[in-house]
């Protein structure tokens, strides 16, 4: 009977919150993993570094506290403010003491070792991104206030960046060696993604319009895309070639603005098709969605059929198409990394020549910037779709 | 015999149910009646446990409710809802079939049960049993549902606003359904309403609830002629009361001696419907007749306005 | 028989053709391949490839599956509900990575080989899964959950005989997204050395031969489509026995 009694006078912060024995279980097994790795040169095996190695004396003992101030914040149910300024904080340290760590660690005069950071770093960030997102996701934050702190942590990452507290990380050696040619690929990148969104919206809004409106094309046109979007993405790249270098060898001109069975120009056309059943079906469902009395007074007023569609319909249906548009940017942002594989560039340049030469590295340098753009993209059409509707 | 006892539910500040008491008697019909959140359906709901009091003790048969775990308590009383909430994915026959699976009864019983209630409730086995409930009418879902509820035969009946979902004429029609079966097995039901006139018409006792407390708990005939405060008597409609007061007896109870003309009445008709009709066809009296066609007496429209008059 | 089950029929008959006899289709393909090139794929039998990329597929779909409904499950009782607002979160936030990104990320932890595909297929196979089931069981029809409640059901037999039943189309739907997601990366997973149909198409790019690109890309595309077709085929019948409207 007392354990219950004492229970019950216990304040409410002080008992054990759910959710956070399992993200402090992940910190405790982060704390335990290696921090770092120290590798001989790019491509070998790395050996274990601990944070007291990498941060020897008091920055490391004070970073271990804080680390474990927030495994306690998590335990416990505290305020979510008071999880958020911890997590928070944990997050911006990890990512500028890895990078001090990183410097400590290389060995002088020895441009062939590397430093990156291994399985404890990645799970202590883990813990803490979970801890972030799970207050993030309780605070309710409006679309404003999401997008401002994606602003804010652009900004951090940039300053960390600028301030080379990051470069002697293996990801940024890499990028060292290849700044040039990372930029161009992030050039492509972007270009195949947005261009063909761009397209996308072009054809696909018309295209949708029709559709709603004759009822015996909209399933067949739906049918055919939905086929299109269920082939996977490299197969369809490569089933482009034959018709795309048809197309070259045969229409004159078409080879000298560049289309070819190989390259940019088979990519766009298949990441165009990848978004048209989204952007096309999610303008039909949008449409479907306009209440009929709106439609119904607007032509008790006297518009024309055209009017209604421009100045009634669609802009009631676009939160709607704008969902549809958010999925395909985010689908082709990770799509587009495919098209390397057929010589159409992009930041999967880096992660198949990775992956060719076994250099890790040089993998995460193409993957991370793909990750960083489609999350960021999610996040910004998320915000603006919920702006509008 | 339901002993409701002293019984609250509070959700955070705010008393849903307010230190209720009421004693429901075995084999008769109480119809619970009130405004949307005067705690009506949550206080129908203590009784099998799908809400449990704050406060308070409700017995069933001088039995306390949780001296038994809720899922076996429930399986003893039958429950019909609004809307009827038949599962979808099973056909009629598996949905009433529901408590008595959970009660272990053998294949053959069951199956010999949900033809029994099939044809009880004028559902051919043969054409509904193996129906899904989406290929059913509004009125059959229904009937299903209150067959559902009755399929392990509990002594007790709750609905809650069970004719909710039903056009007029079909709900008419399955008020005197279960009024039929409710004199045929004598089952204890317990109904939620908001509508004051199918509480008198299928009410042994009606309790009226308000703000979560109990304003009244009176056969109908005296919550139509003493209603205990402003609000019943708003909830009964001023302009309806001497209708209502009709509507409560047959003509046979009152049946005069004496000679009349014109069409006759059937003695199982309402006072109300009597007094129509008389209205109606201008009459100052009309013969009263029984289901065989003898002559018993007559009824006079001045009787009638009489007995529409408050009780004193 | 409808136009639509004659062309799938159709589709099956010729993949298997190919699968079975590819040397029948040397005619056509040579049209692809440039003189002296090998018009069909000779570095591995096209069956046996087809079969391990279905069956690397199947094994990750399969245990995403359980491990995101038994997940899915937890977190909408009672004593999971904490978890609930991160897990939408989660699942929400997880499918923006793009799956090759998951796939290059498997690499660095696990090595080459079929090993990382799987567990890569594995890992992103469980968010759509995931999400649909949260989706399937926090929209269920309150009525039909307090009739459950109502009839005496314990906890358990809710969940199996009520929940489970009327969610499995939404669940269904989630595996469809998974599986062929899956197909897809699998098809990349050939980068990493795992043995799948991607091998014939990279050949093809590496060597410069349409022929061998076409192959792989038509197995590829037509096995995508048919088991797409087919799982979306039992959603509907799911969905039509319970009296409701087709989830696109």
């Amino acid at each position: 009977m007392t354990d219950v009694t004492n229970l019950r006078d216990r304040p409410a912060w002080l008992t054990l919150d759910k959710l956070g024995v399992l993200i402090a279980l992940i910190a405790v097994a982060g704390l335990a993993l290696p921090f770092a790795l120290l590798k001989a040169n790019r491509i070998v095996p790395g050996e274990a570094r601990g944070i007291l190695d990498g941060l020897p004396g008091g920055p490391g003992f004070l970073f271990l506290a804080l680390l474990i101030a927030c495994i306690l914040a998590a335990l416990l149910r505290v305020p979510n403010l008071v999880k958020l300024g911890a997590s928070a904080t944990a997050l911006l340290a990890l990512f500028l003491l890895i990078g001090v760590a990183a410097s400590n660690l290389m060995p002088p005069e020895n441009n062939y070792a590397r430093v990156s950071p291994s399985s404890g770093f990645w799970l202590l960030v883990f813990a803490n991104s979970l801890m972030l997102a799970d207050v993030l996701t309780r605070l309710r934050l409006g679309p404003w206030i999401r997008i401002g702190i994606l602003l804010g942590v652009c900004v951090v990452v940039t300053l960390l960046l600028w301030s080379g507290s990051w470069n002697d990380l293996s990801i940024l050696q890499e990028y060292a060696t290849r700044s040039r040619a990372f930029w161009q690929e992030a050039r492509t990148h972007i270009l195949l993604t947005f261009g063909s969104v761009a397209a996308a919206i072009l054809v696909g809004i018309p295209m949708g319009v029709l559709c709603y409106r004759r009822k015996a094309l909209r399933a067949a046109v739906l049918n055919v895309l939905n086929i299109v979007q269920t082939i996977p993405s490299i197969a369809l790249f490569g089933l482009l070639i034959a018709p795309m270098a048809w197309i070259a060898a045969t229409i004159p001109g078409a080879s000298a603005i560049g289309i070819s069975g190989i390259g940019t120009a088979p990519a766009l056309v298949a990441l165009f098709a990848y978004s048209l059943l989204p952007v096309v079906s999610n303008t039909v469902v949008g449409l479907l969605g306009v209440s009929a009395a709106a439609v119904d007074a607007a032509r008790g007023m006297g518009m024309t059929r055209r009017q209604r569609m421009l100045g009634v319909e669609l802009p009631l249906a676009f939160p709607v198409i704008l969902t549809g548009i958010r999925i395909v940017l985010v689908q082709n942002i990770g799509l587009a990394t495919i098209a390397a594989l057929i010589g159409g560039g992009g930041f999967g340049v880096f992660v198949f020549q990775g992956i060719g030469q076994t250099a890790m590295d040089l993998v995460l340098l193409g993957a991370v910037p793909t990750v960083a753009l489609a999350f960021a993209a999610a996040v910004v059409l998320d915000a603006v779709v919920e702006m509008i509707s | 015999m339901i002993e409701i006892d002293g019984v609250s539910k509070a959700y955070g500040d705010n008393l849903a149910v307010n230190d209720v008491s009421l004693t429901i008697q075995p084999h008769t019909i109480c119809a619970v009646v009130g405004t949307s959140g005067s705690g009506k359906t949550t206080l129908m709901r203590m009784i099998n446990r799908l809400v449990e009091p704050t406060s308070g003790q409700i017995r069933i048969d001088s039995e306390d409710v949780t001296a038994v775990p809720a899922h076996e308590l429930r399986r003893r009383i039958g429950y019909a809802i609004q809307g009827n909430g038949l599962f979808p994915h099973k056909n009629v026959g598996q949905n009433i079939a529901t408590v008595p699976r959970l009660l272990g009864w053998n294949e053959k019983r069951i199956s010999a049960r949900v033809d029994e209630l099939l044809e009880l409730f004028q559902l051919d086995p043969h054409m509904f049993r193996d129906r899904m409930p989406h290929e059913l009418s509004g009125g059959q879902q229904q009937r299903v549902g209150v067959a559902r509820a009755l399929a392990a035969k509990p002594n007790i009946l709750l609905m809650d606003e069970p004719f909710g979902a039903l056009d007029p004429v079909i709900r008419t029609r399955a008020q005197d359904d279960l009024l039929a079966i409710q004199q045929r097995f004598g089952t204890t039901i317990v109904l939620v309403t908001h509508d004051m006139e199918e509480a008198i018409h299928l009410g042994d006792r009606i309790a009226v609830m308000d703000e979560g407390k109990l304003v009244q708990f009176a056969p109908p005939a005296e919550i139509i002629g003493n209603p205990a405060s402003d609000f019943v008597a708003e909830l009964l409609g001023p302009s309806d009361r001497a209708f209502r007061l009709l509507s409560l007896s047959r003509l046979a109870d009152h049946v005069e001696s004496g000679e009349a003309t014109g069409e006759p009445l059937p003695s199982t008709a309402s006072l109300r419907d009597a007094y129509s009709e008389l209205l109606w066809s201008g009459r100052t009296a009309a013969p009263v007749v029984t289901a065989a066609g003898d002559v018993i007496g007559r009824i006079r429209l001045e009787s009638l306005t009489r007995l529409a008059m408050a009780p004193k | 028989m409808t136009i639509g089950n004659l062309i799938r029929l159709l589709v099956l008959a010729v993949l298997i053709a190919l699968l079975m006899r590819p040397d029948l289709f040397a005619g056509f393909f040579a049209l692809f391949a440039k003189p002296g090139q090998p018009v069909i794929y000779n570095q591995g039998n096209l069956l046996a490839i087809t079969i391990s990329h279905l069956l690397i597929v199947a094994i990750a779909v399969l245990g995403s599956t359980m491990v995101a409904v038994g997940l899915g499950i937890l977190v909408t009782r009672p004593a999971g509900a904490e978890f609930l607002p991160l897990s939408r979160a989660i699942a929400n936030i997880g499918q923006t990575f793009p799956p090759v990104a998951v796939l290059a990320l498997a690499v660095p932890v696990l090595g080459f080989g079929t090993g990382p595909t799987l567990v890569a297929l594995f890992l992103y196979g469980l968010l759509p899964v995931f999400e649909n089931t949260l989706t399937g069981f926090t929209n269920l029809p309150p009525r039909v959950m307090e009739a459950a409640r109502g009839a005496g059901m314990t906890g358990r037999q809710r969940l199996l005989q009520v929940e489970l039943p009327l969610a499995l189309p939404v669940i269904l739907a989630g595996i469809r997204i998974s599986t062929v997601i899956a197909l897809a990366t699998a098809t990349i997973g050939s980068t990493v050395a795992a043995r799948t149909l991607g091998e014939v198409i990279i050949a093809g790019l590496l060597t410069g031969n349409t022929a061998f690109v076409l192959q792989g890309g038509l197995i590829v595309g037509a096995l995508a489509v048919l088991i797409y077709d087919a799982l979306s085929g039992l959603e509907r019948l799911l969905m039509a026995r319970q009296g409701r409207g087709v989830a696109r």
